[in-house]
């Protein structure tokens, strides 16, 4: 099997910075919600790889066996939990970026100008 | 010890979060059936909270732990602590209190601040939710628990900020709200990820006895400053907090208020709990202090500008989250060498969070009378308002006088412990806060003037209902009594939870890991 290092961490990172680049640089609000659940996508990625065992198999059994390695199963736990928060927050920016699509015509951060100083 | 009070902690959360789901069932049976549910959840919820720090103080102070779901040790024998777990000391039950307060009274100003009689089952429910979520906050022991806890009140926020979707502004603020909130707890989920990753497990007392200040549980703690220190809104991750509490309807915004508080609860847990004195305290703390007189500074000097009431309250409340973290920002820069003052200031900003929470939310609370006795928001176009609102304009000059400082209000009793301990690390700081005060006083004077003085600009502004004001009157009588008697509540309710953050580490760990 290919040895790959730390090179899931590096790509979780990545996904992170791309992330937060759209966040702050992109002024379609669509192109933020995809920051944002790009900065998720790269903590799930993290965390997932947190738990991972080379050759490890998966963490199901009450009384493993004790002479191969499992898998972690709390970062999957967590993940999970995090990837359904995921959608929630997503799916709430999303139905807001409607509603001032609606109000203002226009997605568009630099036109919408109600909120200021 | 019977079994309302052992389970206490977690009935906390599960009423308010029943009263979330049930409401809109609820609902369905009319107005008056929805506002007693809605009613009784609050009253329940307050009774536990009541409960929990009853059975803290008279126990001695020593810290409570609830084990969902079982026992402790594992019949297995394994006794590293993996199970969900709450943990109580005197700083989780001080800041119990506070959310069982602002629950209480923004449930009973609910019951009638709403014109509309449709839709307010939705409201009950995104406002119970939101009250869970920071009960979790406050109580839970261990860090994924937090970040879901943290995530539940981010989504339950927006959905008030949004709640009134008809206007321009409330969408947009809750987008802009949304965004920096998932940003936040997605911060806190990376720094829980890391330390995972190094010492495998999620319990604070667990975490706690394990960390050992290498790079990665610096960044970690670099993380969670960076993610607390944006929910709770202080400087220069910031720029939600007026938008949040200018655009949110009244009592949301003092919610709000204790929601950014429970942020700043746990930025404290992580510093001092968590991290304790495995790290270099001396830098972080006077990082804390940058952050809080840059917060102090930019909210005051906003506030100056502002055209819209609840805008410039918000700043104010922004301003007031700086004097918390300056106080306990001092406390932590002492911790190693232990000065009786690094307890005065932990002192001085707890107790500020309280009276904080009591004068911003009497002054969101009189606000929205106002506006919505008014129809306006713009300080021009309102004016006179003292002519038919008199009760209205009383509280609101209760808040300012209170937020600002001035004594008998309970402001004065804790900013005075604020300054005191300050100007022994440094007079300028001490002298930066009073500075400040005063020109928050400035602040106020002229919005009160604008808004309740002069000619009358609105001909027959609408009465104001009897809930609101008598909510209004019991965040009064707590800006008074707190300021009337602060060696009382100090004694009681302040001084544990002050000493939970100072030399409470010890307990709180062996609480869970036994020895």
């Amino acid at each position: 099997m290919m040895h790959i290092g730390n090179l899931p961490f590096i790509v979780a990172m990545l996904l992170v910075i791309l992330g937060l680049y759209a966040l702050l640089f992109k002024r379609n609000l669509i192109k933020m919600v995809i920051g944002v659940s790009l900065v998720e996508t790269g903590v799930n990625l993290f965390l997932v790889t947190l738990g991972y065992r080379a050759e490890g198999i998966a963490p199901i059994y009450t009384h493993a066996p004790t002479a191969v390695s499992q898998v972690l199963p709390t970062p999957q736990a967590l993940t999970l939990t995090s990837i359904v928060i995921g959608l929630a927050t997503t799916a709430l920016l999303l139905s807001f970026a409607v509603l001032v699509y609606r109000h203002y015509g226009t997605l568009d951060v630099t036109k919408i100008k109600e909120l200021r100083g | 010890m019977n079994a309302l009070t052992t389970h206490a902690p977690i009935l906390i959360i599960a009423t308010p979060l029943l009263g979330a789901f049930a409401a809109p069932l609820i609902g369905k049976l009319g107005w008056t059936v929805r506002t007693a549910f809605a009613g009784a959840i609050a009253a329940l919820t307050g009774c536990f909270a009541g409960l929990l720090a009853a059975t803290l103080y008279t126990g001695g102070g020593a810290p409570i732990v609830y084990v969902l779901g079982g026992r402790l040790p594992l019949p297995s024998g394994l006794a590293a602590p993996i199970r969900i777990m709450l943990e109580v000391d005197g700083l989780s039950a001080f800041m119990a209190l506070i959310t069982a307060l602002v629950a209480v009274v923004a449930v009973l100003y609910s019951v009638s601040y709403w014109k509309e009689r449709s839709g307010g089952a939705l409201y009950d429910s995104l406002l119970f939710l939101l009250i869970a979520g920071v009960f979790g906050l406050v109580l839970t022991g261990d860090m994924f628990n937090f970040f879901v806890f943290l995530e539940i009140t981010s989504v339950a926020a927006c959905g008030l900020i949004g709640f009134r979707t008809w206007r321009k502004r409330s969408s947009e603020a809750a987008f802009k709200v949304m965004a920096l909130y998932t940003l936040s707890g997605l911060f806190v989920l990376l720094a829980v990820g890391l330390l995972y990753g190094q010492y495998g497990g999620l319990n604070i007392a667990y975490l706690a006895t394990n960390l050992g200040g290498t790079m990665v549980d610096r960044v970690a703690l670099a993380l969670l400053i960076a993610g607390l220190a944006m929910k709770a809104g202080a400087v220069p991750m910031h720029m939600w907090a007026p938008e949040a509490y200018g655009e949110a309807p009244a009592p949301v915004s003092m919610v709000l208020v204790a929601n950014s508080q429970a942020s700043l609860y746990a930025l404290f847990r992580v510093l001092f709990t968590l991290y304790g004195q495995s790290l270099s305290a001396a830098a972080v703390g006077w990082i804390l202090i940058v952050l809080a007189l840059l917060t102090i500074f930019v909210g005051v000097t906003m506030a100056l500008v502002q055209k819209d009431l609840k805008r410039l309250i918000a700043f104010g409340a922004v301003s007031q989250i700086g004097y918390m973290l300056l106080a306990v920002g001092v406390g932590f820069a002492v911790l190693a060498t232990r000065p009786d003052f690094g307890l005065t200031a932990i002192t001085g900003g707890i107790f500020h969070m309280i009276n904080d929470v009591a004068c911003i939310g009497l002054l969101f609370l009189a606000a929205g009378a106002a506006i919505r006795a008014s129809g306006s928001r713009d300080l021009h176009s309102m004016g006179g308002l003292a002519h038919s609102l008199k009760g209205t304009t009383v509280l609101f000059a209760v808040g300012a006088f209170a937020l600002a400082g001035v004594p008998p209000f309970n402001g004065f009793a804790s900013k005075l412990l604020i300054y005191e301990s300050t100007f022994q690390l440094s007079p300028v700081l001490a002298v930066i806060a009073v500075l400040a005060s005063i020109v928050l006083l400035a602040v106020f004077v002229r919005a009160f003037q604008a808004v309740f003085l002069g000619p009358r600009l609105i001909a027959r502004p609408e009465p104001v209902p009897w809930p609101m004001v008598a909510s209004m009157v019991v965040l009064a009588a707590v800006v008074i009594g707190f300021g009337l008697f602060p060696g009382f509540f100090i004694d009681k309710i302040v001084t544990p939870a002050a000493n939970a953050l100072w030399s409470g580490q010890g307990d709180y760990i062996r609480a869970v890991m036994g020895g």
